[in-house]
């Protein structure tokens, strides 16, 4: 029984996978017929992103290939959604509990984050970063990560697993939108920066500015959460270890990230740091944010040893 | 140190070039110390500072690995070493950083916090003179029905309802929200100092011990009764309440795992009776579930096989009976553990033992372990006679055996073949010395009693930490005007926004205001 659901769970992992990787083809596609459109018919598009005053803020009009990738988009999270339950069902618990399944439900988070967010904004430009890393991501976590589903070591056997874990792969979900965000500002601001006409696909994009704006306010929310984890994880070593902090690898790593978005923060009020620097920080977080689940789960020895690989 | 320090705070004001003398040089090293762009790179250096740490194995976490370290590579460690890098966290260096960062946000906070309490007493700041020079900007001609005042007046309750202090000036009204938001943000930062005091103050009063608990012993909480101890400086004797735990059984639970064939553990529980003053009571201790016992809380740490080994001389008479401490090896739980019988015997001896739970016999005829249940518990020992050192009065680690200056008389290159027991199984030791007996079968325990006053002073700073971040990242400083200007065509009502940081929703807010200002117009025409 067991068996066959995480099989079930499996096959809907590479489901999701195959959908994601349509979605991404046609975000692609999207992406290169607005750089083929005419400018002119994108130039209004380009300042309302990230106001809300305007009421037509979806000006910046969906386009056929777009809403297509959308939809593929919602259809493989859902497929995703299903695999996850049923990885959960077939453990009896949290799908949360290896590195496996932190990545299935880390992916799940940020593909929902994501669509979330297109009910706020329009961020679909970002929609072929996201199914991208979703898309990549998934597939190593599923090759190289795979662990069949074991009972949960007595370690783990607490309350604490379903909520420490759960909020920091929510806030890497918020980190990781955000740096996509980051990184489009950059090559946005480097472009503004080169003088010349801007190419038609970054002039389709908001401005530097605005992206900025956009993605400090998806870092603020994934550092609200990485504190809420933070403390969480220091109230569960506690209990475990009879320590709420003892300097472990994974507990090091974690501060890290945390001062790292902390001086982000401050750099977005410091003058000279605002822009391209802040964007940097947000990126060096979030690639902290990987290492720290890619290299320290795996390479270092530490009792966060819990990968189950 | 705060992204919403006012644009008017002091270390903003322009440096003078003049010669500045010792009080000026002071004061700008402190401008410069307690600046946004220093905090800024201290906080990156905190970061970065932290990372050999997780390189390295520190002493504070992982002493084993210090050790290993040193045997591995003894120049490098040295190297090390001196760079404190085995201790991080204590090093000077990082020390310097977060120190330097302390006082940086002190320096911060104080000059904010005084310039907010007057903030908080002082009202709205008077109307500009252009109000449509501010991002957001509205203008609406109003019926000329009504008198300036008046309208003045319900602009004023409106903003009053949607949470703006107000002050009026003349034929406009001034409103500011958000207070809230820096009040948020200075707690949020007093609490980052708070939690540092209170490591640095409570620390002290720590203290944590570590016992091994034999099924059918008991523990009584006195410091000679633990097997290691460590203690904050101003920690006293009398912080230990008097105790005591005695372990009457411990199950662990495992599965086994067909794919990998191996045991996975399910649930380690130790029942132990705890005697208080008053009274006594059964409790169950688990990994994640520690006992809380008279201020101290107690930990399950770890947990393995404690074989009784009888020892006999050539008489019968009995040297040496013991529950012994065998210690983990592997996930099947073959463990090594020592006996050493320094009197009774025509010799001293010392036994070099492993135990192996589940024993099964190797092709190449050493024995090993497959499951960490006692299906077919089996000790042997290597037997040593000679000096087992224990006279000098040098203390010596139970667990190991200086086999320098001994002979080795079973196991090895000796001409006996190790002692093989079965539990319940008694044989002879060689040269006629007696016999050695493997007689019951306990689990032990290893647990961590402490106690950690900075708990409760550190937990409720983390709230305040998570409460000010929330509501200072999440509640916007807003101010509003209201202008109602009359001119040769009729009246036109003014509305317009200032944020002090972020305010997506700026524009919205100032558009509901207008609405409430000219529903509540209608309503006066309708009524």
């Amino acid at each position: 029984m067991i068996e066959m659901l995480a099989t079930y769970s499996l096959i809907g992992v590479y489901s999701a996978m195959a959908v994601y990787t349509l979605a991404f083809l046609f975000y692609s596609v999207d992406l290169s017929t607005r750089a083929a459109r005419p400018a002119g018919q994108q130039s209004a598009s380009s300042q309302n992103a990230g106001d809300t005053l305007t009421p037509e803020k979806t000006s910046m009009r969906a386009t056929f290939y777009q809403r297509v990738a959308t939809a593929m988009m919602m259809i493989a999270w859902l497929v995703h959604l299903a695999a996850t339950i049923l990885r959960g069902l077939a453990g009896g618990r949290v799908p949360w509990a290896n590195m496996f399944e932190f990545g299935l439900t880390a992916t799940l988070l940020i593909s929902a984050v994501f669509l979330g967010s297109l009910l706020w904004r329009d961020l679909a430009y970002l929609g072929a970063f996201v199914s991208g890393f979703v898309l990549l991501a998934l597939g190593i976590v599923t090759v190289n990560y795979y662990v069949d589903v074991v009972p949960l070591p007595p370690a783990l056997q607490s309350y604490w697993l379903v909520i420490h874990v759960f909020v920091a792969s929510l806030a890497t979900a918020f980190f990781a939108l955000g740096s996509g965000l980051s990184i489009y500002q950059l090559i946005r601001s480097r472009v503004d920066r080169s003088g010349g006409s801007l190419p038609r696909l970054m002039a389709s994009l908001p401005d530097a500015a605005t992206l900025e704006s956009l993605a400090y306010r998806l870092y603020v929310i994934g550092f609200v959460l990485w504190t809420f984890t933070l403390i969480a994880g220091a109230v569960w070593a506690e209990r475990a270890w009879g320590r709420y902090w003892g300097w472990d690898v994974k507990e090091v790593w974690t501060f890290i990230i945390w001062v790292i978005f902390a001086g982000y923060i401050h750099a977005r009020a410091t003058r000279g740091w605002r822009g391209d620097r802040a964007a940097w920080l947000g990126l060096i977080g979030f690639g902290a944010l990987i290492f720290n689940y890619a290299i320290v789960n795996v390479f270092f020895t530490g009792l966060h040893s819990y990968s189950g690989l | 140190m705060d992204p919403l320090r006012p644009s008017d705070h002091a270390s903003q004001a322009p440096t003078q070039n003049p010669s500045l003398g010792a009080s000026g040089w002071l004061r700008f090293i402190w401008r410069q110390l307690t600046s946004m762009k220093t905090a800024l790179v201290l906080l990156l250096l905190l970061a970065l500072a932290a990372i050999p740490g997780s390189l390295v194995p520190q002493r504070s976490s992982d002493p084993n690995g210090v050790v290993r370290y040193r045997q591995d590579d003894p120049e490098l460690y040295e190297l090390l070493d001196s760079l404190q890098l085995f201790d991080t966290y204590t090093s000077v260096w990082f020390s310097a950083i977060y120190l330097l960062l302390f006082i940086s946000l002190v320096g911060c906070i104080l000059p904010r916090t005084n310039h907010h309490l007057k903030a908080l007493k002082s009202p709205p700041p008077a109307t500009p003179k252009n109000l449509y020079r501010l991002e957001s900007h509205r203008l609406e001609s109003l019926g000329a029905s009504e008198a300036q005042e008046d309208v003045i007046a319900r602009a004023e309750r409106v903003l009053q309802g949607v949470g703006y202090r107000t002050r009026r000036y003349g034929a406009s009204v001034a409103g500011e929200t958000g207070y809230l938001r820096e009040t948020a943000n200075l707690v949020f930062h007093f609490a980052l100092v708070g939690i540092l005091l209170s490591l640095a103050i409570v620390t002290g009063f720590k203290y944590s011990g570590q016992r091994i608990l034999i099924e059918g012993t008991t523990f009584t909480n006195d410091l000679a009764s633990y097997d290691s101890f460590t203690q904050g400086p101003w920690f006293s004797p009398r912080a230990l309440t008097p105790f005591a735990l005695t372990l009457d059984d411990f199950t662990p639970t495992y599965r086994f795992n067909e794919t990998s064939g191996a045991a996975e553990p399910l649930d380690f529980a130790a029942t132990i009776t705890v005697t208080e003053e008053g009274g006594q009571g059964e409790e169950v201790l688990r990994v994640n579930q520690p006992l809380a016992v008279g201020g101290a809380s107690v930990y399950l740490l770890g947990n393995g096989f404690a074989p009784q080994v009888t020892i006999r001389n050539p008489e019968g008479q009995v040297v040496f009976s013991q529950a012994v401490v065998f210690l983990p090896q592997d996930q099947n739980l073959t463990s090594l553990g020592v006996v050493k019988v320094p009197d009774g015997l025509a010799q001293q001896v010392g036994m070099m033992g492993f135990f192996y739970p589940s024993a099964v016999t190797l092709e190449s005829g050493a024995l090993a372990s497959v499951y960490p249940e006692p299906d077919l518990p089996i000790v042997t020992f290597n037997v040593f006679t000679g000096d087992l050192g224990l006279d000098e009065g040098i203390p010596r680690n139970v667990y190991s055996l200086e086999t320098d200056d001994m002979v080795q008389i079973a196991g090895g290159d000796s001409e006996n073949s190790a002692l093989v027991l079965g539990l319940g199984q008694e044989l002879d030791l060689p040269d006629g010395l007696g016999t050695v007996a493997f007689e019951a079968l306990p689990r032990y325990i290893s647990v961590d009693i402490h106690r950690d006053p900075t708990q409760l002073p550190v937990a409720i700073f983390s709230a305040l930490i998570v409460l000010g971040l929330m509501v200072s990242l999440f509640v916007v400083r807003r101010r509003v005007w209201v202008r109602v200007n009359d001119s040769g065509s009729g009246t036109a009502l003014e509305v317009a926004a200032l944020s002090r940081n972020d305010d997506p929703a700026q524009g919205k807010a100032v558009d509901d205001i207008l609405q409430r200002i000219l529903k509540a117009e209608e309503n006066r025409l309708s009524s």
